[in-house]
């Protein structure tokens, strides 16, 4: 576990300082890029130094790693907030919207990955993979525009976007920023019902997509397990089938599924910048792709550095878990 | 059980294949057929297209003559519906939704072929010297692949693309080199621990102790026994480099409009979808999704058939070659494979 431990702050450095001399190489300073042609050259030095660019470049290195150890992710150029400010804002939006995506993708795919394993090479088997692969290959905004089309457009049911109905007085309402939650806490039916039907479309189509991913590992593991001695000696003590396989099988199918979770959160921030951008839904990743597009290099290496760090402590924490769930797995 | 002589490997290798059921031949070789189809129409888009990617105009035989004797364009009708002439429609700039999915082909295989030579050129000669010399070389580029294999992919991809946005001109070129940034890890890793087990092998300490340079060792003999791992690998690479393509295309960092690209077609396609005209959104985006699934379903089945014997072969490295491993080892470095594959996608 140490090992592991020590890893995590290492891969950290390495992804923070190829982030560093990836946006740094390019040509012009954040505020030069962002700024220039829209303030006179004067109020760009200014800016500059204000924001320590005329630092030479190792003093603004060092900065920036002592920052993101004491949680400041940097400066944008083109918000008045700082990243922190950014992220600490977005950010419940984006986490609502990838574990309702997870918790969905964990459910169908353990349900039809199992069944899929159980009954081998059925119809159904077959019809579960193909469902598996077909939701996988299909592009995330392509299922939401579809999705929008269907349930928005023509059938009137559910939002196009955002998160919450402008009848909704968020201002007052927020807690946590996590709308669910603060609807649950405030006590209030109609705020929790406009947030789920908000929720739902996005939500659906980014859980389908990793679904397709769950669905397969489940069934490979499952099969792998069913072939184990244990199953088989079990099945030869006359244990009922549904016994083996819920009792005996399941759970050491389910060990991997873990490792998997960490694995497609790194799948799902991707899928999620994505699905925020086809749902104008106001996450982070919908704020990366606007800070890209304006070209503020100093809030994108921010943002960035946060999914950076978020990953890396999440890959960390399921891998805590991981030694939790299978006493084999000892570091 | 990794002693065995060649006719039962190769048996060993194919026994999948021929235990499979009729389903799930049936399902790779579905597989195979979408992907030719594909292929078809990326190598003879320019026959098969019947108009240009940004083609809005067409001549019409026996048209009246304009004064300097060129022939008067007829214009391509605005968001036309599917039909005749038509087959997918026509988009708001008079563009065929057929021949732009036809052009869209081309540049999907174009950036599949072109990343995966960006990836494959970095990351097997890296793989091949990283587990060949070991030590703190080895350590090192290790840590550094995982570090950039944790990453999320698309967003990989993005930053790449937003970076080399400043040097090279938006294109296919930089749009594979962005894609391919992201498979190098995959391509380091499998081919590192596969030198680490080939290494040991008795053919290789027969060339060093014959006294061949480390060069001649890796060219010659180390290089063609790992390579076979790479068809594997690309097959499972490059279903998930269409889709990342894709993405890449609908957030604007692609190729540029009004260069045909399946997910930038989706992308210009959101307010036609608002006001009604499904088609075009819909084609290019059921494109990208049949070309994914038929490589998906070309990578498992090709996995599902060379993989246990690259199981076999050793894995991490961990497990001493010529020791038989036991269960639990093997078992261990399967769940491995899983997870790695499992972040492309394709078990």
């Amino acid at each position: 576990m140490l090992g592991r431990l020590a890893l995590a702050p290492v891969f950290l450095f390495i992804i923070l300082t190829t982030l560093f001399v990836l946006l740094r190489v390019l040509p012009g300073d954040p505020v030069t890029a962002a700024l220039a042609g829209r303030l006179s050259p004067a109020q760009i030095e200014e800016r500059r130094q204000a924001s320590g660019l005329d630092e030479p470049i190792y003093v603004q290195y060092l900065d920036y790693l002592t920052g993101v150890v004491r949680g400041d992710f940097g400066n944008a150029v083109t918000d008045p907030r700082a990243v922190t400010e950014i992220v600490l804002d977005l950010f419940p939006a984006t986490f609502e919207l990838t574990v309702f995506a997870m918790v969905l993708a964990v459910t169908l795919g353990v349900v039809l990955g199992a069944f899929g394993a159980r009954h081998r090479d059925d119809p159904l088997d077959v019809g579960g993979r193909m469902f598996g692969i077909l939701v996988y290959a299909a592009p995330v905004f392509w299922t939401g525009i579809l999705a929008q089309l269907v349930f928005a457009n023509r059938l009137n049911l559910l939002p196009t976007g955002n998160r919450i109905g402008a009848r909704v007085p968020i201002g007052d309402l927020e807690i946590t920023g996590f709308y669910l939650v603060d609807a649950v806490l405030r006590t209030n039916g109609e705020f929790f019902v406009d947030a789920l039907t908000h929720l739902i479309l996005p939500g659906i189509t980014l859980g389908l997509v990793i679904s397709g991913v769950f669905i397969r590992i489940v069934r490979v593991n499952m099969l792998q397990t069913l072939r184990a001695d244990y199953v088989e000696s079990a099945r030869a003590r006359g244990v009922g089938d549904s016994r083996v396989l819920f009792r005996h099988a399941f759970k050491n199918a389910l060990v991997p599924v873990v490792t998997i979770m960490g694995l497609q959160f790194a799948l799902l921030l991707g899928g999620a910048i994505l699905t925020e951008t086809t749902f104008s839904w106001p996450g982070l990743g919908s704020a990366l792709v606007d800070f890209l597009n304006r070209r503020d290099y100093a809030a994108v290496q921010g943002i960035v550095t946060f999914f950076a760090v978020l990953v890396v402590i999440v890959s960390l924490l399921i891998d805590f878990v991981n030694g939790l769930v299978d006493p084999r797995v000892r570091y | 059980m990794s002693r065995k002589a060649g006719p039962s490997r190769l048996e060993h290798a194919l026994r999948p294949w021929r235990r499979a059921n009729r389903m799930a031949r049936w399902l790779v070789i579905a597989g195979t057929v979408i992907t030719l189809v594909f292929a078809v129409l990326a190598v003879f888009a320019d026959q098969i297209a019947p108009y240009g990617q940004d083609q809005y105009r067409y001549e019409v035989a026996g048209a009246p003559v304009d004064d300097d004797g060129d022939p008067v364009l007829e214009s391509i009708p605005r968001r036309a519906e599917p039909g005749a002439g038509f087959p997918f429609g026509t988009t708001s700039a008079r563009f065929d939704v057929f021949s732009r999915i036809v052009h869209g082909a081309r540049v999907a295989f174009g950036v599949v072929v072109l990343s995966t030579v960006v990836a494959m050129g970095i990351g097997v000669p890296l793989g091949l010297i990283s587990g060949y010399r070991g030590g703190r070389v080895d350590r090192l580029l290790v840590l550094v692949m995982d570090a950039v294999y944790v990453f999320p992919p698309l967003l990989l991809a993005i930053i790449a693309a937003f970076v080399l946005k400043e040097y090279l001109d938006p294109g296919l070129p930089s749009a594979a080199v962005a894609v391919g940034a992201v498979y190098i890890p995959q391509y380091f890793r499998v081919i590192r621990n596969h030198t680490l087990s080939v290494k040991q092998e008795p053919f290789v300490e027969a060339a060093r102790s014959l006294g061949a340079p480390p060069r001649t060792i890796l060219g010659r003999y180390v290089f063609f026994n790992v390579v076979q791992s790479v068809p594997v690998i690309f097959t499972l690479n490059a279903a998930d480099a269409v889709l990342t393509l894709a993405g890449l295309g609908f957030l604007g960092y692609g190729v540029p409009y009004p260069q045909a690209e399946w997910g930038l077609d989706v992308s210009r396609a959101i307010s036609d979808v608002v006001s009604g005209f499904w088609w075009t959104a819909f084609f290019p985006g059921l494109a990208i999704t049949l070309l994914v699934t038929g490589l998906t379903l070309v990578g498992e089945g090709l996995n599902d058939i060379v993989n246990p014997l690259l199981r076999v072969r050793g894995y991490t490295g961990k497990v001493p070659a010529r020791k038989e491993p036991t269960a639990e080892a093997t078992r261990e470095s399967d769940d491995e494979d899983i997870t790695d594959l499992a972040k492309t996608g394709v078990v």
